[in-house]
């Protein structure tokens, strides 16, 4: 394959970064929104081209005799050469997951950007201050994404992930002048980045017993006869382990080093995944712009935890520990972000805790994944959701961004009823819902299926949970709609016009996802992404009473919330005040803000900071304020000396001559 | 009677001394230059008798001595010339009055 | 041992020098003590051709005789009224001054009368001729001086520019 476009894929959104953030206040607001619109365009064209080329060419690099698909290095380029060992690449992986979050990244990108023209405006079509700045932050983030998926090795990978943390904050700080904004854009970066340290440590321990940085190497085996071409292998997974025996038999705390190591890369997926309990900082980046949101809080950067794990599940594969501890967190996670977005009125964050227990379905979905449960299907499964819920989650998103741009509020209390006076967005809002709600025949419906199937392989009790969780789903998905779309007749405040619906570059976007939303679920996934590329056909694990019990809860949950909230009534207010403290602990997200800030500030600031500064003002400071005081004292005293009387230095000067010629004749004669 | 060395010397200290203490006491500025004039050559002096008594088959004292007279001059042409300034400036050339400058 | 004329020379010399380099440093008329100073100079001059430095008392008359001292002058008359006296010296400056002089003296005279007395007889040497002095100060082997000699030329260029900057009207 040729290198050209893979390059251009990584070259065209780097190239519209630098364009529009050195020349962008240099353009028209709508020159920058075009130009942006067009490069995304280009490098959406191509991904398309290379992914459909990666899938259905049949080229004897992608696929082999045995319908087994491959990995295929386009390129690898040595970046920075410490020793023989320690090599930096910067490279370029085309293999099933790559290929299809190309496919994802582009298709999402584009769409924000187009929704974007429209977003980024009032309603009289003025353009928003740093439209400009807007449009190069979404390329910068973009190419990062894209660096992301398509990295080799595990230290590109994580270069790019600090870039697009470095862009993700970037875009939620976007409205600088706004407190609030500022600070989730802080509180965001500095939680990825600790949980970043884990990641960096991890990858430093992996690579100094394996002696590499390679995906290639740690995950699969080249190809014979073929240059550049590699095949997922479990054998490498034993080499790995038998490295690790040998040279790190012993244990720190009871795990094994790879275990540590493994647990410590997940730390980082963790972060950036907005897993318990490093999930806090999601929920505040809806500070951000909503198509931001969309893009990076929903659809792709916060998967790159998921693709983490997925890209280095070999290796995941033999350490059963770090497998249980993904289900593990996954589940709780999933259940509490459920539970939170029950109670939550502000439309985006109902939305993000959505995302947060959603990603959490594809970590569980990760976590009991085995090569002898239904051929491995949960590493499929998991893969189709991202795929999905990219799709829908950046729908809802956007719609949720055609309502605050119509209504100028994020609180649904503000409103409901507004089915009549938005159609577009009322319709393809409740395919979105229908989607993650996981009814037939939509996208959510088969992917959700196909973790609930793994799930139920695996273990019975991982299975009730997530059930329950895709009840719990159904439920506050449809709660949301009602509340905006039904509850009562829409009031027109005074002074405003009705609400409407949106310019066409806002509707487009959202038609195509909710297209895409009803016909992605017939994709046979199955045939394009397994853990070890060996292609199968997942209808034959389809299970109709798993499926029918997922679609029964699913039903289920859509009743209670129409039951409660399609006509104005006082059912949801007696519920509260059944149970004020359960509604109240969900409200306040069960206090894990709190909690945090307690830590930090009473426990990390109060006990160890502040000694830390008293002792750097009081001891450190105070010596060499000391040592400046003395100097300062000393001089005054001896200024007088310098009395500018020429013949007063004569006479210094004489005497230490004088004195000097005394000792050297004493000492010579 | 034998002129030795400490012959020429000593002549020469005393100058030195003259000029250490008309450097110190004078309060005009063209006088201490003249003092200090007296010191340049009472070790002027000295180099050319060493050089003499020691080391006649060499002239590095000698070419010392030319090298310091013209220094002399650059020196006094340049000092006369600041002094000249200073009258101009303050309309005397007593040194005590000049320390405007100390800190 | 030295012809009694060249004694009678020393004694002049040396008590000349001794006693115009004291009145240079006490008369109170600015105007005298350049005279003295230019007195002292000759006796120096003299010194140097009683050592055979011919070339050097030459330059000693031409240079500082002729040249700073003409400098003295004319600067002592562009700053001061002929006639004037500089201010009686207090007694307390002059005692101190006297001190340091003859702490100097005593100093330095102990060095010179503990090491420099052995310097007893004069060797003989050749007058150092013309064509030596101008070769040693125009040639570039060691020690010969060419680079000093041009340094100094460079020097008298700078000193010249400078002092014109520095007196100048504004």
């Amino acid at each position: 394959m040729d290198i050209t476009l893979p390059l251009l894929i990584l070259a065209i959104p780097l190239a519209m970064f630098l364009i529009l953030g050195l020349f962008g206040m240099k353009m028209s607001h709508k020159l920058a929104g075009v130009l942006g619109c067009l490069g995304m365009g280009t490098v959406l064209v191509l991904s398309y081209y290379t992914a459909f080329t990666y899938f259905f060419s049949g080229a004897p690099e992608f696929i082999n005799a045995a319908n087994e698909r491959l990995q295929y290095l386009v390129f690898d380029q040595t970046w920075l050469q410490f020793t023989d060992k320690l090599v930096i690449k910067l490279g370029f992986l085309l293999d099933p997951i790559s290929a299809m979050m190309l496919v994802v990244i582009t298709t999402i990108s584009f769409m924000v950007h187009l929704y974007s023209m429209g977003y980024m405006r009032d309603h009289h079509g003025v353009y928003e201050h740093g439209f400009q700045r807007f449009y190069a932050f979404l390329s910068l983030f973009s190419f990062s994404m894209l660096g992301l998926v398509v990295a080799p090795n595990i230290f590109q990978m994580y270069i790019f992930w600090e870039l697009v943390g470095a862009s993700s904050y970037l875009l939620i700080g976007f409205y600088y002048t706004k407190a609030s904004a500022v600070s989730a854009s802080k509180k965001a970066f500095i939680v990825t980045r600790f949980a970043d340290l884990g990641f960096l440590i991890g990858i430093l321990v992996l690579s100094f017993y394996t002696g590499t940085f390679n995906f290639t190497e740690l995950t699969s085996i080249p190809v014979e006869g073929m240059a550049d071409v590699f095949q997922v292998n479990e054998g490498t997974a034993e080499t790995v382990r038998s490295i690790f025996q040998n040279s790190a038999a012993p244990t720190f705390m009871g795990a094994s080093v790879l275990t540590w190591a493994l647990v410590l890369i997940f730390m980082g997926g963790m972060g950036k995944s907005a897993m318990m309990p490093l999930h806090i900082w999601l929920p505040d980046a809806m500070e951000g712009p909503t198509p931001v949101s969309a893009l990076i809080h929903a659809a792709t950067m916060v998967v790159a935890g998921v693709y983490l794990v997925a890209r280095l599940f070999p290796l995941y594969l033999m350490e059963e520990s770090a497998l249980v501890i993904i289900t593990v967190v996954g589940a709780i996670t999933a259940f509490y972000a459920a539970m939170v977005a029950c109670t939550q009125i502000d439309i985006k964050r109902v939305l993000a805790f959505s995302t947060i227990s959603q990603i959490a379905f594809m970590m569980v979905s990760l976590g009991v994944a085995r090569p002898e449960i239904h051929e491995g299907l949960g590493y499929m499964a998991s893969m189709f959701h991202l795929f999905t819920h990219a799709m829908f989650k950046a729908l809802l998103f956007l719609g949720a961004g055609a309502l605050i741009h119509a209504i100028g509020s994020n609180d649904y209390t503000e409103m409901h009823g507004l089915r009549k006076y938005m159609p577009i967005t009322h319709w393809t809002f409740l395919i979105g819902c229908l989607a993650i709600a996981g009814i037939i025949p939509f996208s959510g419906f088969f992917s959700k299926d196909e973790i609930l199937s793994a799930c139920a392989g695996y273990d019975w009790v991982a299975y009730l949970w997530m059930s329950l969780v895709a009840g719990m789903t159904a439920f506050y998905m449809f709660r949301l709609y009602f509340l905006i779309f039904w509850w009562k007749e829409h009031k027109v405040k005074e002074g405003h016009h009705a609400p409407h619906d949106q310019p066409w570059v806002m509707s487009l976007p959202l038609i195509i996802l909710a297209a895409i939303s009803c016909v992605a679920g017939f994709i046979p996934f199955g045939k394009l992404v397994s853990w070890n590329g060996i292609s199968y056909d997942f209808m034959a694990h389809f299970d109709w009473s798993v499926a029918g019990v997922s679609l029964t809860i699913a039903v289920l949950g859509i009743a209670l919330a129409w039951k409660m909230y399609c006509k104005e009534n006082s059912l949801p207010q007696k519920f509260k005040n059944a149970v004020p403290a359960l509604w109240d602990w969900c409200f306040h997200r069960f206090y894990w803000d709190e909690l945090y800030m307690f830590i930090t500030h009473r426990i990390i600031f109060g006990c160890i900071c502040r000694p830390l500064a008293w002792f750097d003002r009081n001891i450190i400071d105070g010596t060499m304020d000391s040592f400046a005081t003395v100097t300062n004292k000393a001089s005054e005293a001896i200024k007088p000396l310098q009395s500018g009387q020429i013949q007063m230095y004569v006479w210094y000067y004489l005497v230490g001559a004088l004195a000097l010629g005394v000792i050297t004749v004493l000492c010579l004669i | 009677m034998e002129i030795t060395a400490i012959y020429y010397l000593v002549p020469a200290l005393v100058m030195f001394c003259c000029g250490v203490y008309g450097f110190i006491t004078r309060k005009n500025m063209i006088a201490m230059l003249i003092s200090l004039e007296l010191m340049l050559n009472a070790v002027d002096i000295n180099f050319v008798v060493f050089n003499r008594f020691l080391y006649p088959e060499q002239m590095e004292g000698m070419f010392f001595t030319l090298f310091a007279i013209a220094i002399a001059a650059a020196e006094t042409a340049l000092a006369i010339a600041i002094i000249i300034n200073i009258f101009r400036a303050a309309k005397n050339i007593d040194v005590r009055s000049l320390n405007e400058m100390k800190f | 041992m030295e012809s009694v004329g060249s004694i009678i020379l020393y004694f002049i010399v040396a008590l000349a020098m001794i006693v115009f380099s004291v009145m240079a440093v006490t008369t109170r008329k600015i105007l005298r003590a350049a005279t003295y100073l230019l007195f002292t100079l000759f006796a120096a001059a003299v010194v140097y051709f009683m050592l055979d430095y011919e070339f050097l008392g030459a330059v000693q008359i031409a240079v500082y005789a002729g040249g700073i001292v003409v400098l003295f002058v004319f600067a002592i008359l562009l700053t001061s009224k002929p006639g004037d006296n500089t201010e009686r010296l207090t007694s307390k400056s002059r005692v101190l001054g006297a001190i340091a002089a003859i702490a100097a003296f005593l100093v330095c005279g102990y060095a010179l009368a503990a090491r420099c007395i052995n310097f007893v007889q004069k060797p003989a040497m050749d007058t150092p001729t013309m064509d030596q002095v101008g070769s040693t100060l125009m040639g570039t082997a060691h020690g010969q001086y060419l680079l000093p000699f041009e340094a100094v030329s460079v020097l008298l260029l700078a000193c010249i520019i400078g002092g014109v900057v520095v007196a100048r009207k504004r």
